[in-house]
């Protein structure tokens, strides 16, 4: 079949399913770009103290004076100026679900967020373009002290507890987009949990970029207080648009002793995102972070989740997958960095390309002097779907001391004629077969998600690739 | 009533090399038929050919398959028609368990056969879910395999005769009118050969048929043949009953070959 009808029943497919837009929900948005007066007006809206437009001023300098990075893919199409900063959707913050305004739920309901929230959810922080507008928290948290509101909410309510962690682990002045995010951010989560408290329920989040060319600018940040546990969920479903739009979040956790945190993130972009994304954990004594991160869409994506492992005991998991078709560049991996003896961690990483997609592995693995029996491995896998897919691996490992147990290992396959012909002999059309193979292939990462996230990612992957084939 | 498989003249080639140089097979239904031949007589390129291999290029010749011409249909067409290759090497399919693997293959069977997606009905795919679930228990206990065995990833980490007993298994749950077994017997010890043919014995139902690819003549004691077929330098060069398998056994493929040229001479 002609592979641009196919290509244009693929976009068609994901616009039906993802790309409805709703027209003018939003109520108010600032200039398009960027100045002072915009920050200004953005912190003004909300009413914020004036540390945080203080802290805002004084990001938007160093987003001036940062160089936009020299790694990753291309970012010589993103204009600045193109885009909305910010973007209010409705007047009032919705405290049930009743309130919240029709066409914003009618969103969310063709994304099936009440039912999963019903099935399997505490709490629901849902972000439609750059607000809040629908959080709840299911009372028996919220009596052990567990907080879990956007980061507006928390700026208002919980302010000692935020600005003690807030831009602590990733200064505004870390990277041009971490600089950027801490000038012009909204919503996000904010979440605590006190020390012994184990959320049992994943927490979950739903963002979504619905406004053209708007900026998504979330910020979150997490603090597990000793002993704690809790698992945060975020899935991010983009519609479809002409203009490019720039989604650049930041997010900090924060890790006491003997606590764990897991982070799940399954992200959809529509092929003209960019997605760059900083997020950092910082682990202390016999503290664990897990990073569970799925990449699809988007026109490139730069993330690179990173664990700084602070004390004795510290262990940290990065597993991710990335698919990257047509149009697309998946830049990411993950950092291990270890500053105390006996810590560990384990990096792996899973990508998928095809056609014109390139999917790269992006990682350093760092042991500072002193740290000793350190123990880290890194596995990258990559699966090539056609002759005309790229992938390449960019693994740094820097290492300053010498009793440390250091592992690296990285495999290519291609999707080979014997193995399709084997499963074509089955009754599998190509389609299939290849899909089969590619479930397979990332089946290590799908089983560390929750049910619902699992079935949605191989079912947004069996959607990229209809039509990758014929 | 047309023939099940019609082989006519069939000319293959494999990079350029011709490797099937006239091949012509009729089978009808609910027969075993075993086509024995010597290494690089071309056994495995007419099993790859059957299913529609796309590096097995067909020159000359045509298959006919309950009447309708096969040649220009995708392997997976040939399955829903009711064709099944058990293979030589079976594949790895890392991370996807057996248990999937062959519902996949059962559904997409089914709707191509009658157009039904069982997927998009809730309750039919839950019945159906059932039914296969109470299918696959009942054939791997004929087959002897342990319950933990549909949980475990297609072929990865599975020894000689756990992979070939797959196989089989497959066969099993697929139920095609075809059964076509390339070397089924190679690799396998004697207890092992036993246990995959009893199972083959097993699970055919009257009606079925089977087409055995071998190249000795130890597999014909367990899965009787009722003709033997032997095939040198991409020909049929003989064909009879049993009885043929024991007097190559005993004679050797040099013998087949006198016969053939004097045959030809005279």
């Amino acid at each position: 079949m002609n592979t641009d009808v196919l290509e244009k029943n693929r976009k068609e497919t994901y616009k039906e399913k993802y790309g409805f837009a709703d027209k003018d929900s939003f109520v108010y948005r600032t200039q398009r770009g960027l100045s002072s007066d915009i920050v200004k007006e953005i912190s003004g809206l909300k009413g914020e103290p004036a540390w945080m437009l203080d802290f805002r001023l004084k990001s938007l300098e160093t987003f001036y004076k940062k160089p936009m990075p020299a790694f990753g893919g291309d970012l010589s199409k993103l204009n600045f100026d193109d885009i909305y900063y910010y973007i209010k959707p409705g007047e009032r913050k919705g405290r049930t679900w009743d309130e919240v305004p029709e066409k914003v739920k009618n969103t969310f309901e063709k994304l099936g967020i009440p039912e999963a929230e019903r099935k399997f959810l505490a709490g629901v922080e849902a972000q439609y373009d750059s607000e809040s507008v629908y959080s709840s928290l299911k009372g028996q948290w919220e009596k052990l002290g567990v907080i879990f509101c956007s980061t507006d909410e928390a700026l208002k309510n919980h302010p000692d507890i935020l600005r003690k962690y807030f831009g602590t682990l990733i200064p505004p002045a870390d990277n041009k987009f971490s600089a950027l995010n801490s000038a012009v951010w909204s919503g996000g989560s904010f979440i605590y949990i006190p020390a012994g408290v184990h959320v049992d329920i994943p927490l979950q989040a739903y963002f979504r970029i619905n406004s053209e060319s708007a900026g998504q600018f979330e910020r979150t940040l997490i603090i597990a207080e000793p002993g704690s546990f809790v698992h945060y969920v975020e899935g991010c479903t983009a519609p479809v648009y002409a203009v490019d739009a720039l989604h650049s979040a930041v997010v900090e956790i924060i890790i006491k002793e003997g606590a764990r945190v897991r982070y799940t993130t399954i992200q959809n972009w529509s092929d003209n995102v960019y997605n760059l994304v900083t997020k950092r954990a910082a682990a202390y004594k016999d503290a664990t972070m897990e990073w569970v991160d799925g990449n699809i869409g988007s026109k490139l994506t730069m993330k690179y989740p990173a664990i700084y492992l602070m004390d004795k005991g510290a262990h940290g998991e990065v597993l991710s997958v990335a698919y990257a078709s047509d149009g697309q560049h998946q830049d990411t991996g993950g950092k291990a960095i270890h500053y105390a003896p006996h810590t560990s961690s384990i990096i792996t990483s899973k990508s998928i390309s095809k056609g014109t997609g390139r999917a790269s592995y992006r990682g350093l693995v760092k042991v500072y002097k002193g740290a000793k029996n350190v123990k880290s491995s890194v596995k990258c896998d990559a699966l090539l779907l056609d002759d005309t897919a790229r992938s390449d691996t960019y693994p740094k490992i820097e290492i300053d001391e010498e009793e440390v147990q250091i592992g690296h290992e990285a495999t290519v396959s291609k999707v080979g004629e014997e193995q399709l012909f084997y499963l074509r002999s089955r009754g599998l059309s190509e389609e299939q077969a290849t899909a089969m193979i590619v479930s397979g292939f990332i089946e290590p990462i799908v089983r560390e998600l929750p049910m619902e996230y699992a079935v949605e990612l191989n079912r947004l992957i069996s959607m990229e690739m209809e039509g990758s084939v014929g | 009533m047309s023939k099940l498989l019609d082989i006519k003249n069939l000319h293959v080639e494999v990079e350029g090399n011709k490797i099937l140089k006239g091949l012509s097979l009729s089978m009808n239904r609910g027969e075993i038929h075993a086509i024995m031949g010597p290494n690089g007589s071309g056994k495995s390129t007419l099993a790859n050919t059957l299913m529609g291999h796309p590096s097995y290029i067909v020159t000359e010749g045509e298959i006919f398959f309950n009447g309708q011409n096969i040649l220009e249909l995708a392997p997976d067409e040939r399955a829903a028609l009711g064709m099944f290759l058990a293979f030589q090497y079976p594949h790895e399919i890392p991370g996807v368990t057996l248990f999937n693997f062959l519902r996949t293959a059962v559904n997409s069977i089914r709707k191509k056969r009658t157009g039904e997606d069982i997927d998009k009905d809730r309750k039919k795919a839950a019945s159906s879910m059932l039914q296969f679930s109470k299918k696959l228990t009942a054939n791997m206990k004929l087959l002897g395999i342990d319950d933990s065995f549909s949980k475990r990833y297609v072929n990865e980490g599975f020894s000689g005769g756990e992979k070939k007993r797959a196989e089989v298994l497959q066969l099993a749950m697929l139920e095609p009118e075809l059964a076509v077994l390339d070397e089924t017997d190679s690799g396998l010890d004697i207890d092992a050969l036993r246990i995959v043919s009893d199972g083959v014995n097993s699970i055919i139902k009257p009606g079925q048929s089977i087409l055995l690819i071998t190249h000795y003549q130890r597999l014909l004691d367990y899965i009787k043949p009722h003709f033997v077929h032997v095939l040198v330098d991409g020909r049929l060069v003989m064909s009879d009953g049993p009885e043929l398998a024991l007097k190559l056994e005993e004679k050797g493929y040099d013998w087949v070959r006198d016969q053939f040229f004097t045959q030809n001479l005279n």
